[in-house]
């Protein structure tokens, strides 16, 4: 189901509203699958991202690219509803988490963020042990049997690619990890609550060179579990890791943000159809 | 005609030995600003020590600190320190109580749960009420609080541990609030978005994750509030009815330390013996509020070295 999905959207690649919007009532069978219909965002009277359709297939990675200030991270935020956090912001049009409106009445952001976790550009461990770090989400939901957090704990860290690492000092403070290690840290810390979607906010915008690659692995494996959406700075690494690339541009600071193109990554920087995406991903701005 | 290289490089090294010179100048400047703090606490240190000598001489550090009664002007004379050091410490208990609570409490709701212009005006009503003279506090305790604790205790009088707590645990609040106002506005906002988005509540977020952040400096804020309490002078010598003996309860009327010095220090021969023991009461006080300050700043150091990143 979910292959035909992709498909589906990768072959338009420029989702039309229609096709959206059909796909948007026919995913309910496939779990972490987003569908946005016509989705605009304001900070007080100001339209910051407006029109915006698209599929986020299951079990995929999409990445969110664009210049600085194009809101791809106001975008991100909108899928797990942290943008209600910030007061004045609006969000218009219609988002659907396997054909529920996650903004409908009804839907508790705090549930739905269980759902939909997120990694932020720094690592922002809490100051705990790596253990509590880890434990932390699950025992918000009630979970206090020492056995099935260790086992949580563990798998979370092994799917962080962190385990080996930490297996022996899950005691440690986790402020004494690495960079990198932090962020594999926060990864786990997300996955624990098993979400089916994992945003990711330039994850390794912060980290060495060695510590993007083991981000990137991590994200390569990651993808058979959750559904990954990424916002990214680094072309490459877009091109490296996602499947299906967003591109988004705001033209102006008169106008606000809008989808030039999205579809499938490979065809995209190799052929893209539209002129402005050309010009950005190979360089001439942004 | 020419500016040789000589004369060039001789500039610049004016230049650059005046600048070494203002530097050293600042530098002791600073150090000698630092230092005298350090030199100020040891003179007190020995000045009480000094005037205190005639006391330890005369009656014993011992006796002073173990004797259960305090009769100055008696015959015999007693100097026990045990009932004002007893009420002092039952006055702080109950500022203890009532500023702790209450002084967290403000501080959460104030950084955490407030914003705008009502967390300004919050702000500075707090700042205000550290700009109230205690005397104006006891007026507010003999006025008020006085009477509602023989009421509502059905004592014969209202000058009690208790209504001079109340009073002291008020008058800690700004000090306890500001500080661990700022120890929570210093926790990273990145802290509360993984938190949320992990799918906490606000709430949730806030006592799990929050509150431990900043938990070194609400304990600092406690302590300073615990000092101004134990120190605090006019507003229990108003409101604890100031008799020197061991309460058994803070529903007695109870005198502290420093109250005791204030009320006797005008009576007593310049010199004397009595003089001389009301030294040897600050020295006990100063002591305690030194193990006080020192005892919190091991605890923080601590706490620094186990968060440090």
């Amino acid at each position: 189901m979910s292959a035909v999905l992709e498909k589906a959207v990768m072959d338009v690649p420029f989702g039309s509203l229609e096709q959206v919007r059909s796909s948007a009532s026919s995913v309910e069978a496939v779990s972490g699958s987003f569908a946005l219909v016509d989705v605009s965002v304001a900070y007080g009277s100001e339209m910051v991202i407006e029109g915006v359709n698209m599929l986020v297939p299951s079990r995929a990675v999409t990445a969110l690219i664009g210049p600085s200030g194009c809101g791809k991270s106001t975008l991100l935020r909108c899928l797990n509803r942290m943008n209600d956090e910030i007061g004045g912001v609006r969000v218009g049009g219609t988002i659907t988490l396997d054909g529920l409106d996650i903004y409908q009445k009804g839907v508790d952001p705090v549930d739905l963020r269980t759902r939909v976790g997120q990694v932020f550009q720094r690592p922002n461990p809490f100051p705990m042990s790596i253990y509590d770090n880890v434990a932390f989400g699950p025992r918000t939901q009630g979970l206090r049997k020492r056995e099935e957090l260790d086992e949580i704990i563990e798998s979370s860290l092994r799917d962080a690619a962190l385990w080996e690492e930490v297996k022996n000092h899950l005691k440690k403070h986790a402020f004494e990890l690495s960079g990198g290690q932090q962020q594999r840290l926060c990864i786990a810390r997300a996955l624990a609550t098993k979400p089916e979607v994992l945003l990711m906010d330039e994850p390794a915008s912060a980290l060495d060179p060695i510590s993007t690659q083991q981000i990137e692995d991590t994200i390569a494996e990651l993808k058979n579990l959750v559904t990954i959406v990424i916002v990214t700075h680094n072309m490459q690494q877009a091109a490296r890791i996602s499947d299906q690339t967003a591109f988004m541009l705001r033209e102006s600071m008169d106008q606000p943000a809008h989808l030039v193109e999205v579809g499938d990554t490979k065809r995209m920087f190799t052929n893209p159809e539209d002129k402005r995406t050309e010009s950005y991903i190979t360089g001439r701005f942004g | 005609m020419t500016v040789t290289p000589t004369t060039k490089a001789g500039r610049h090294l004016g230049r650059a030995t005046r600048r070494r010179a203002a530097e050293a100048v600042v530098r002791t400047l600073v150090y000698a600003a630092g230092l005298l703090s350090i030199v100020i606490l040891a003179a007190i240190a020995i000045f009480l020590f000094v005037e205190a000598r005639k006391a330890i001489n005369e009656v014993g550090l011992g006796t002073m600190l173990t004797a259960t009664s305090w009769f100055p002007t008696g015959t015999p004379k007693i100097f026990g320190f045990l009932p004002l050091i007893a009420g002092s410490l039952s006055v702080t208990a109950v500022a203890l109580v009532v500023f702790v609570p209450i002084g967290i409490g403000s501080a959460i709701f104030i950084s955490e749960f407030s914003a705008g212009w009502f967390k300004e005006a919050m702000k500075s009503v707090i700042e205000f009420m550290a700009a109230v003279p205690s005397v104006v506090y006891g007026f507010l305790g003999v006025a008020v609080l006085i009477p509602w604790v023989k009421a509502t205790f059905n004592l014969t009088s209202g000058m009690t541990a208790l209504t001079g707590g109340l009073v002291l645990g008020i008058m800690s609040l700004p000090t306890v609030i500001s500080i661990s106002e700022d120890a929570l506005h210093a926790v990273p906002d990145a802290l509360r978005q993984g938190s949320l988005a992990l799918g906490n509540t606000r709430w949730q977020t806030v006592y799990k994750v929050v509150v431990p952040s900043a938990s070194s400096g609400i304990f600092a804020g406690v302590m300073l509030g615990l000092g101004r309490a134990i120190g605090e002078t006019m507003a229990v010598l108003m409101l604890t009815g100031n008799a020197a003996i061991i309460p058994t309860s803070v529903l007695e009327s109870v005198r502290t330390m420093t109250g005791t010095i204030a009320a006797e220090m005008g009576e007593v021969v310049f010199g004397g013996l009595h003089y001389s023991v009301l030294f040897a009461v600050g020295l006990v006080l100063f002591g305690i509020t030194f193990a006080i300050n020192l005892a919190a700043d091991l605890v923080l150091e601590r706490q620094r070295k186990r968060w440090r990143r």
